[in-house]
């Protein structure tokens, strides 16, 4: 069975502009494969063609793209589960593209890096070994921790396309939201204070990209919302 | 944090509780036209003047007129952030847009009490 495949390409040293290549791969009939060893086979023919990939699994979050116009890590992505005909794959939206399926993420780190991603504990009363936690509290966390910082909800969002500088994006909003919500965490107001502007959270729209293309199933709107609602909960 | 002047001193919470107050006027202004409508078997101008004649009507369609502006200028405002990236044009642009939706208001308010 061939299989067509049209590759978003570029190469800022060489082309002027973007553009989409075509592939064909030869698979086994009732063969199934994940895209991305789709995309190291056709490297074996072309070895100009740049993506990354590291874990192979899901788990380490670098092979984030578009395919078939959905935001999904390339890994875990079946052929079967992308519709018939040709299999368009692009880099992910809104960042700046550094060559082919590659992408620039600063942008999205630096609005990582503005949540303060590590736990704040004052220090008043340290622990002999360890922060215990209740399984209630530490079962607040469930659902937050698993982000694996890809990137596919961030860049499936509208307002951190506009607003790449001031919207901190879903991505980041869901680890502040795993942070605020950690009993072991003492810097609640200062998160808060931190996150309380027009832009860094209130420009989620809840249209829910993000909870659609989430490799991890996770619900960056969900803790979006509880974010607000803490927000809103000091204000008044 | 992204800071005040940066946002023309616009206000996350006070945005985010404004759009969702005024919806809900909106909202209930809606349903009871619907209603109106449904419920009125023959309009006719004398139906529609006592409608409009009643004080509570008239508090109710410019608190309608008066979400609306509102509702506009918080929603406007964010669209232009999206999209007109010159500041000089988004500046024009909301100045314009903010006239229109005081102009719908003052027009709306003329007309009730003339009613």
């Amino acid at each position: 069975m061939m299989l067509d495949f049209s590759i978003y390409r570029y190469n800022p040293d060489v082309d002027d502009a973007p553009k989409m290549r075509d592939y064909q791969l030869e698979v086994e009939d009732g063969q199934d494969m994940m895209v991305l060893d789709a995309l190291i086979a056709l490297k074996e023919k072309d070895p100009t063609l740049s993506f990354r990939r590291s874990c192979r699994e899901g788990v380490c979050g670098s092979d984030g793209m578009n395919m078939n116009g959905k935001n999904g890590l390339a890994c875990i992505t079946p052929l079967s589960a992308l519709r018939k005909g040709k299999i368009v794959v692009r880099p992910l939206p809104g960042l700046p593209v550094v060559r082919d399926l590659v992408v620039d993420m600063t942008q999205f780190y630096t609005q990582y890096e503005k949540i303060k991603p590590f736990l704040i504990n004052d220090d008043k009363q340290p622990p002999a070994r360890e922060f215990i936690q209740s399984q209630e509290d530490r079962a607040k966390l469930d659902g937050l921790y698993e982000c694996i910082l890809c990137a596919c909800c961030s860049s499936s969002c509208p307002s951190f396309w506009w607003n790449p500088d001031k919207f901190i994006g879903p991505a980041g909003l869901l680890h502040a939201y795993r942070f605020l919500i950690d009993s072991r965490d003492t810097a609640t107001d200062e998160r808060l204070n931190n996150l309380d502007d027009a832009f860094s959270v209130f420009r989620c729209h809840g249209i829910m990209n993000c909870v659609s293309v989430c490799p991890k199933g996770l619900n960056p709107t969900k803790a979006i919302g509880q974010i607000k609602s803490m927000l809103l909960q000091r204000a008044v | 944090m992204v800071t005040n002047e940066a946002s023309m001193k616009r206000n996350g919470i006070q945005d985010y509780v404004s759009t969702r107050t005024t919806a809900a006027i909106m909202t209930a202004f809606t349903f009871f036209m619907v209603y109106f409508f449904v419920t009125t078997s023959v309009i006719t101008f004398e139906v529609w003047q006592s409608l409009f004649a009643n004080i509570y009507m008239k508090a109710f369609t410019l608190a309608t007129l008066i979400s609306i502006m509102i509702h506009v200028r918080i929603g406007l405002w964010q669209v232009l952030t999206d999209y007109v990236k010159p500041t000089g044009l988004r500046a024009g642009l909301q100045y314009v847009l903010n006239l229109i939706a005081f102009a719908y208001v003052a027009v709306g308010l003329f007309v009730l009490w003339g009613v």
